[in-house]
This record gives structure tokens, sequence and C-alpha cells, in this order.
């Protein structure tokens, strides 16, 4: 799909309250850039996350959801994010499965000191999501013309 | 099916059970439907056990576990697995149920029978099946495989032990001659392109009627996300959108690690959406990443959903 280079896509980033956030916080307060389309949604626990939040940002115009947490061992309720992660696994699969494009979901452990990483994989998110255009799929999905 | 009768009658009448769930006669012999039975009589008169009843029992016992008195219930093998993740749930009462473990030989669907004006169905009785079913209809008689009018479920078949009963009655036969999860592979091969257009198209063969969920032994929330927030009335048409759009997703989601495959979900599609391709899919997927795990096999086993290793796999894994 030919992509308007004007084109602004809405990513949708649920970050925990422990480590990811707190190292978007650490983005910002080095001055490290990244893109303006990411709104961060702050969430205690990135299991928290329950996989129709993902599917209802998208209802609601997402482009792109990443979904950050601690890195596996470090959860701050010591065990939250391996939940998340066989619940994301499973959503994921699920989405490619029904030919929803693959690069517009994301899973990334940012922990509270890796400002620096925080924001490359906002970039490399947005930039992915950028190439793939408007979501329309999920939407489209029970309406065959 | 006298035996099954004849039992349910001598247990009602020894005061053991207060009633019977099974299945009510039809207008015709393949229209049947889940009954619960409370006098002898009506045993006799409109039992009936045969090639069509397919439907699982298991659900109808959380209401039967409400009610005073132990209730006689006939399980199938693959019924045995959903009742079993009931009890797991904490959503039936094993002591208010008394299980007669009852033999299958594979259950029919009258859809696949391709024919017009069927008038009656011959050969689908039980214990006495035939091979090739005989079907009369308006415009003369028609042969049809037994194999080939099964349900899909039945290809797949999880073979003819009883998870849990409390006793037997008739043999079973293994009527699985395909792989369970070729068709899931097929689509996973696809294109995401391709796949998007086949599910499309299935999906939007949907008039959101909720037979799916209402038939689940799985959906047995008491309060249902998809139960409407401002009325006060279970069933109801879409409330918004996104849900209209996401049901399936969210209801596969839903009953993932707990399906146990029973395929009541696609049987009860009147649009016949092949639903168990949603279900399987994640069946599959938990199989492969976390270990081959059957839901309703084993009460004690951990829940795929519900435990974890700290080696899983990344979300997204095998994505390129």
């Amino acid at each position: 799909m030919p992509v308007n280079e004007n084109w602004k896509p809405t990513i949708v980033a649920f970050c925990c309250n422990w480590c990811s956030y707190a190292g978007a916080d650490l983005a910002g307060s080095s001055r490290l850039a990244y893109p303006a389309d990411v709104k961060i949604i702050k969430v205690p626990c990135s299991c928290r996350v329950n996989p129709m939040f993902i599917l209802r940002a998208f209802e609601k115009g997402a482009d792109g959801v990443i979904l950050c947490g601690c890195h596996p061992g470090d959860c701050h309720y010591s065990t939250g994010n391996y939940y998340a992660r066989r619940r994301m696994t499973l959503l994921f699969s699920m989405l490619d499965y029904l030919g929803v494009e693959n690069g517009r979901t994301r899973v990334e452990w940012v922990s509270a000191a890796e400002g620096v990483k925080f924001s490359e994989t906002m970039n490399s998110f947005v930039s992915k999501v950028r190439t793939l255009g408007p979501s329309v799929r999920l939407g489209d999905l029970r309406c065959k013309n | 099916m006298q035996e099954l009768i004849h039992r349910a009658k001598s247990l009602l009448e020894s005061g053991e059970i207060a009633r019977v769930l099974g299945w009510r006669k039809g207008e015709n012999n393949w229209d049947v439907e889940p009954a619960f039975f409370a006098t002898a009589e009506d045993l006799e008169s409109n039992f009936i056990y045969n090639g069509f009843c397919g439907a699982n029992l298991s659900k109808y016992m959380i209401e039967a576990s409400k009610l005073e008195g132990k209730t006689l219930v006939f399980l199938k093998p693959c019924d045995s697995y959903s009742f079993n993740q009931l009890i797991k749930e904490h959503r039936i009462d094993r002591e208010k149920a008394y299980i007669i473990g009852v033999g299958c030989k594979g259950k029919l669907k009258i859809e696949n029978i391709d024919a017009e004006g069927i008038l009656s169905v011959e050969g689908a009785g039980y214990p006495d099946c035939s091979e090739v079913l005989t079907v009369h209809t308006l415009y003369g008689d028609k042969t049809v495989a037994y194999k080939d009018a099964m349900l899909e479920r039945c290809h797949v078949c999880k073979g003819k032990e009883h998870k849990i009963y409390d006793e037997l009655i008739g043999d079973s036969v293994d009527t699985c001659d395909a792989d369970r999860f070729a068709e899931i592979a097929k689509i996973e091969a696809m294109s995401p392109e391709e796949k998007f257009a086949f599910f499309q198209a299935e999906l939007s063969k949907c008039i959101r009627c909720n037979a799916c969920r209402n038939v689940c032994p799985a959906c047995s929330c008491r309060k249902c996300v998809f139960d409407s927030t401002k009325f006060d009335s279970a069933q109801k048409a879409n409330a918004t959108s996104f849900e209209e759009k996401m049901f399936h997703i969210i209801r596969a989601f839903h009953v993932a690690g707990r399906c146990t495959d029973c395929g009541e979900c696609s049987r009860v599609c009147p649009q016949g959406i092949p639903l168990h391709l949603f279900n399987r899919k994640f069946i599959k997927d938990i199989n492969s990443l976390y270990g081959e795990y059957q839901a309703g096999a084993d009460i004690e086993a951990a829940a795929p959903l519900t435990s974890f290793r700290t080696d899983d796999a990344e979300p997204g894994v095998g994505r390129g």
C-alpha cells in the first residue's frame, strides 16, 4: 500500500508503572527523541493488560499497539510479566493467524534504566507501522463487501 | 437405547436420583434436544439416544447442580472432558451427578447429508448403526456413508475412554480418521492476505445469535462480557461495534486453555462457520509452546494460562 508521507500513525504503548513508564521518563529527561505519535497508557503491571485492551485500542483507532513491561524475572510483583508473556504470545499468534499484519503488535521489555532502549524501540516500532499504513483489517474482519 | 431407559428408570424408582438429563425425541429422528426427565413415563415415551445425539450435556449440569437431589447425566466419551473441566472450575458439583458413560460410535449432523426434503434417516440408531445411512426423501431414497455425515469433531475423535463416570453402558468406537491440526496448519501456511480473506468470508456470515456462546461448556461465566450492561437481559444483540467485530476473537481467547475442543460451537452454528478453527489454533499453540495439554483430561494439571515457565517463548515467536 502506498503510504502518504505526511500520514501519522496512532500508536498506543501500554507501559508498566515500575519499569517501562520510568524508562519512558528517563528517555524524556535524557532528551532522547521518540515520535509524538506514541500515546502512553500507564498500567500497574504488564499483566494488567487484558488482551481485550489491545483489541479495543485497535478498535478506537490505533494503528499499532506495543506493550512494555519489566524484564522477565524483574517484575515488581515477581511474576506478572510471565503471565502477560503467555497471553500476548497467544494473542499475537492469533492475530497473525487471522491475517492481521504482524508488525502492528509488539512486546518489549524495558527497564527503568533503559531510556535509550525505550526511545529506540519506539522509533523502530513507529517506522514499522508507518510502512504498514492505517490499520483497517481488524475493523473489517466481519464486513465482507 | 432400551438399556439406558431401563437403567434410568430403576435409578429413578430407587430414589437415588431425582431427575434424568438426556436427549428428547423431536419430530424427526435427527432433531433431538437436550432435556430433563422427571418421570419413568416421560423417559419411556420421549427419551432417545441415537446417532444425532451430539449435544454435550455437561453444561446443563451447572443448573442441575443447584437443584435438590442427584441428577443422572449421560456423557459420551468426549463430553466427559467438558464435565471434568467444569469440575476443575468449580462450576458443577460432582456429588450432585450420577454419571452414566454412554457409548458412542460417532455423531451425525443432518446438514452433512446432502439431500433435499429429508423424511427420515435409517441406520443412525445406537447401538445398532450401519456403515451406510439410508435417507428417505420426498424425491426418493438415497444412501450416505455414516462417516461422511459425521460431525467434524468425530473425525478427530479423542478416543473411546470416558474420563469420569459412575458406570458405563454400551460400546464406543474411535472414529478418528483425520489429523486434528491439519486444517490449522493449512491456514497457517497461507499468506496474510489469504488468511484475512478466508476469515473475513467466514466471519461475515455470523449473525451474532450467541448460539456458540450459549452452548459452550467453557463459556460458563455468571456474567458474560457480551451481556448488556444497560439492560438486564442475558441475551442481547451487539451493544457496540467493537463487540460486533471482535466477538469471536475475544470468545476464543476467553476459553483458551480451558476449551476441550468438544466442537459444540461448530455443531450449533446456524451459519456453518467453522468456529473450532479459532479454539484449535490456541490449542495447537499451547501444545507446541507450553507442552501437550488437553483440557479436562486431568483435573490436577496446571492450566497453561495460569502458569508459566521462566524460559517461555517471547511474544511474536516465529514471526518473519
